[in-house]
């Protein structure tokens, strides 16, 4: 193990060579929004949530995928990051129909804990109010597309972790949407194991279970990686 | 086969050839406007008339004047024809023993002719691109020949570096430098791949390259594979390009059969093969990630960078991945050597650049000119100006790059002072427009493009470009305030620094480009413009 000397929000740490400086952050206690990260899962740097600026790069760098390297100076908030987060997150409400007080997730979202964080109250960009379906052909759970905010998370869990590849995204632009099977109703897909882990994965009320009512959301993230770990290090106890 | 073997078939397809070549240009545009029939009957006029034995119709690739064609050439005789319809094919073969032809003639020393230089489109328009003899004939795959036996992979790439040759897909990435990179990679597995994805609105000079010239992109290609240590390749094309896609097939099987492509060429122990991907043509794709990711078979989706390609590409292996002109600069360069090539153009941007001419422009077509030319040179120049009128602005660089105002047309083309001035080089999109253009409308019509071509995988590309393109259209309805100029230019900012790749990082110069420029523009277009007035030319005069 090597380790390597860094430099956080003018903070000095010692971290373990291939760490990235999402993770070195959190080592120090530091806070960087993420969306879709999730332990557990390969990171695809999409959101752009965690960009932080390092001294001498002019380009913002995902740190989640973003590694730390000996002499980094790197700042996770600086007042550009925070605009440009907040945004991110503006957009993200306006893009897709968001009635948080009708939500299954409300109070359990990510997108209303980051939209909270990022200190937003308003967007300033309008709202587009998009035609978006819910299939809820699937036995025990139900996806609503007008909440989703293209973090593919379902995507991998779902491929990574119960190995089924049953979710994808299709289309491209303002039309890509995330589809089951070959954008068949996912009550139809024989590929889903009916887990539940892309319930798990999911940061907002896309991907419910049926029958939960406003704000009756809860899931477990911890349980992703709580498998990847078993199954990696034969840990099986919590 | 050895070097005296490849230059006995180029002997002997030369002393085949006719004295008078009448060549008829076979490339999609002029074939859109019929060069085929007219082709026909060229030939079929020569074998009525019994010049079989002196004159010979060859059907070549582009000339570059394509906004007259279909274009027929008497080199011979430097007698060019433009807009030849079928009907003029018998007066043209009866012009050469001395008759008139009623066909229209084109003037070979027009600026637009004279001011060019051609190195990768050197053989384009002269010889036939399905036959691999009529390239060998003018002496391709010497330079291969020559790289493969008298220089070490090394040396190789040495030349290439010491040319000074950029990346002609967009960035201006130096190319040697990408080849030594690659080259020192570790790892046995290693891949080329040409970047012909070419999906920027307006330009076709690779489509162009590859139909005319296709054995030149190939050459290029196993160069670069012996001096990175390649033994596979790929060519990524995109279904749009059919023809295309046919001469190279064509190429690839005539150059396997001669040896020149597969194991052992030219009896040494460098082996490479070549298969083309056919891309369903999302503009996306031709990012190098998302490429790499489509020819794997997945969605073409970009990934972030590092690891680049050149660590780890395709299939995880270190792959270089250049743009076909970048690859057709190649063989004059080995042949040359790089010294020659670091001869032309300026300082930090060597050689020359292709450049697709299009929008309100006398003369439309594709030309090859030295670098640090200026915009004015080509525009008025050899571009002939503006038909009714004055230059506005011209374009460049496409979906990625900017307006430059008729005010900087003194403007030298280089990588360095096209991106100074908030525009880029590209690709080689150059459209040119006129007075009663408008700037707001332009920049909107970019923004519908990256709308409409984001993948939608990050956020600030995905619903940026939606939000901008909406702003766009309230500033043209004239329902906007200054305060959503200033919302635009926030998010040009926001879209520009964060996006994950160079689609949504370059996606709003367009628009700050004209509201560099042109923001008077947009000013007279706010619903509480203070003259009110819709300016001359603006939005409503082009809508209505
Ligand atoms: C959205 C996007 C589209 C691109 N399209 C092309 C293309 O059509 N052809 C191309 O050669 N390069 C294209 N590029 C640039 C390539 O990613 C890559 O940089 C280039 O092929 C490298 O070759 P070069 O070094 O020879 O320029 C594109 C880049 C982006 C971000
Ligand atoms: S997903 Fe989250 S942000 Fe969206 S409506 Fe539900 S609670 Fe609100
Ligand atoms: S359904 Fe949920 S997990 Fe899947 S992409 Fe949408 S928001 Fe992310
Ligand atoms: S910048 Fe645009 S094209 Fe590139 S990854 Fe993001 S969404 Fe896709
Ligand atoms: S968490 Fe890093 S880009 Fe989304
Ligand atoms: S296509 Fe015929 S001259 Fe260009």
């Amino acid at each position: 193990m090597s380790v390597v000397t860094l430099k956080i929000n003018g903070v000095d740490l010692a971290i373990e060579e291939g760490t990235t400086i999402l993770d070195a952050s959190k080592e120090a206690g530091i806070r960087i929004p993420t969306l879709c990260h999730l332990n557990g899962i390969t990171d695809v740097g999409a959101c752009r949530l965690c960009l932080v600026e390092i001294a001498g790069v002019n380009k913002m760098l995902p740190s989640c995928v973003t590694q730390v390297a000996e002499g980094m100076d790197i700042t996770t908030d600086s007042d550009r990051l925070q605009e440009y987060r907040r945004m991110i997150v503006e957009m993200l409400f306006s893009e897709g129909n968001h009635v948080c007080a009708v939500c299954v997730a409300n109070e359990n979202c990510e997108l209303q804990d980051l939209a909270i964080e990022v200190g937003m109250d308003h967007s300033r960009f309008p709202y587009r109010f998009p035609e978006r379906e819910i299939d809820i052909s699937h036995p025990q759970f139900g996806i609503d597309h007008n909440r989703c905010v293209l973090c593919t998370r379902c995507v991998r869990v779902c491929d990574e972790i119960e190995g089924a590849h049953v979710w994808d995204v299709a289309f491209r632009g303002a039309a890509a949407k995330v589809v089951t099977g070959l954008n068949q109703p996912w009550g139809t897909v024989d590929a889903c194991t009916s887990c539940g882990k892309c319930v798990e994965a999911c940061p907002t009320g896309s991907i419910f279970r049926k029958g939960s009512t406003v704000a009756e959301m809860t899931r477990d993230r911890n349980k992703l990686e709580f498998i990847v770990n078993a199954r990696e290090n034969k840990q099986w106890t919590r | 086969m050895d070097l005296a073997e490849l230059r006995e078939i180029g002997e002997k397809e030369r002393t085949a050839q006719k004295p008078i070549r009448v060549h008829c240009c076979t490339s999609t545009g002029c074939q859109a406007a019929n060069s085929l029939g007219v082709k026909k009957n060229l030939e079929n006029t020569c074998k009525e008339k019994k010049m079989g034995d002196r004159v010979q119709v060859v059907g070549v690739g582009c000339m570059g004047f394509c906004g007259r064609g279909p274009l027929v050439q008497i080199e011979a005789q430097n007698k060019l024809y433009e807009e030849v319809t079928p009907d003029d094919a018998a007066s043209i073969i009866e012009a050469i023993a001395g008759g008139t032809a009623s066909a229209a003639e084109g003037d070979p020393e027009h600026p637009f002719f004279a001011r060019q230089m051609r190195i990768v489109r050197e053989t384009s328009g002269k010889i036939d691109p399905e036959r691999i003899e009529e390239y060998i004939a003018v002496g391709g795959y010497e330079p291969l020949y020559k790289a493969i036996h008298d220089l070490t992979p090394s040396e190789t790439i040495d030349e290439v570096s010491k040319s000074g040759l950029r990346g002609r897909g967009g960035g201006g990435y130096p190319t040697g430098l990408k080849w030594a990179t690659v080259a020192k990679m570790p790892g046995q597995q290693k891949y080329v791949i040409c970047n012909a994805d070419e999906g920027d609105p307006g330009a076709f000079m690779d489509r162009s390259v590859l139909e005319s010239d296709p054995h030149r992109v190939l050459e290029g290609m196993a160069i670069a594979a012996y001096a990175i240590g390649a033994s596979e390749g790929y060519i990524y094309v995109r279904a749009e390009y059919p023809l295309a896609i046919e001469r190279l097939q064509k190429a690839i099987k005539q150059a396997k059969k001669y040896g020149i492509l597969g194991s052992q060429i030219f009896d040494s122990p460098f082996d490479f093969k070549i298969e083309i991907r056919i891309g369903a043509g999302a503009f996306v794709c031709g990012e190098e990630t998302a490429l790499i990711q489509s020819i794997e078979g997945g969605r073409g989706n970009p990934r972030p960078r590092p690891p680049y390609p050149a660590q780890e590409g395709l299939w995880k292996s270190p792959t270089l991945i250049n743009n076909v002109e970048t690859f057709a600069n190649i063989p004059a360069i080995i042949r040359e050597g790089g010294a020659w090539y670091a001869g032309i153009g300026t300082e930090k941007s060597k050689g020359t650049k292709v450049f697709a001419l299009t929008g309100q422009i006398r003369n439309n077509g594709l030309i090859e000119v030295p670098m640090g030319i200026t915009l004015r040179e080509i525009v008025e120049e050899m571009g002939g100006g503006v038909p009714n009128g004055k230059v506005k602005a011209v374009q460049t660089g496409g979906p990625s790059g900017g307006c430059i105002p008729a005010s900087l047309l003194d403007t030298p083309v280089d990588y360095d002072s096209l991106v100074k001035i908030g525009s880029m080089m590209g690709s080689g999109g150059m459209v040119v427009m006129d007075e009663k253009t408008s700037m707001v409308e332009v920049a909107r019509f970019y923004m519908e493009f990256c709308r409409g071509e984001t993948c939608g995988k990050c956020i600030p590309c995905r619903a940026g470009t939606v939000q901008m393109y909406q702003m766009l259209t309230k500033i043209l309805n004239r329902e906007a305030t200054l305060q959503d100029i200033v919302k635009l230019e926030q998010l040009c900012d926001m879209v520009k620094n964060t996006s994950l790749c160079g689609l949504g990082m370059t996606a709003p110069n367009p628009v700050m480009s004209t509201l560099r420029y042109f923001r008077e523009e947009y000013l007279t277009l706010l619903k509480d413009s203070p003259n009110g007035k819709v300016p001359a030319g603006t939005a409503a005069s082009i809508t209505s």
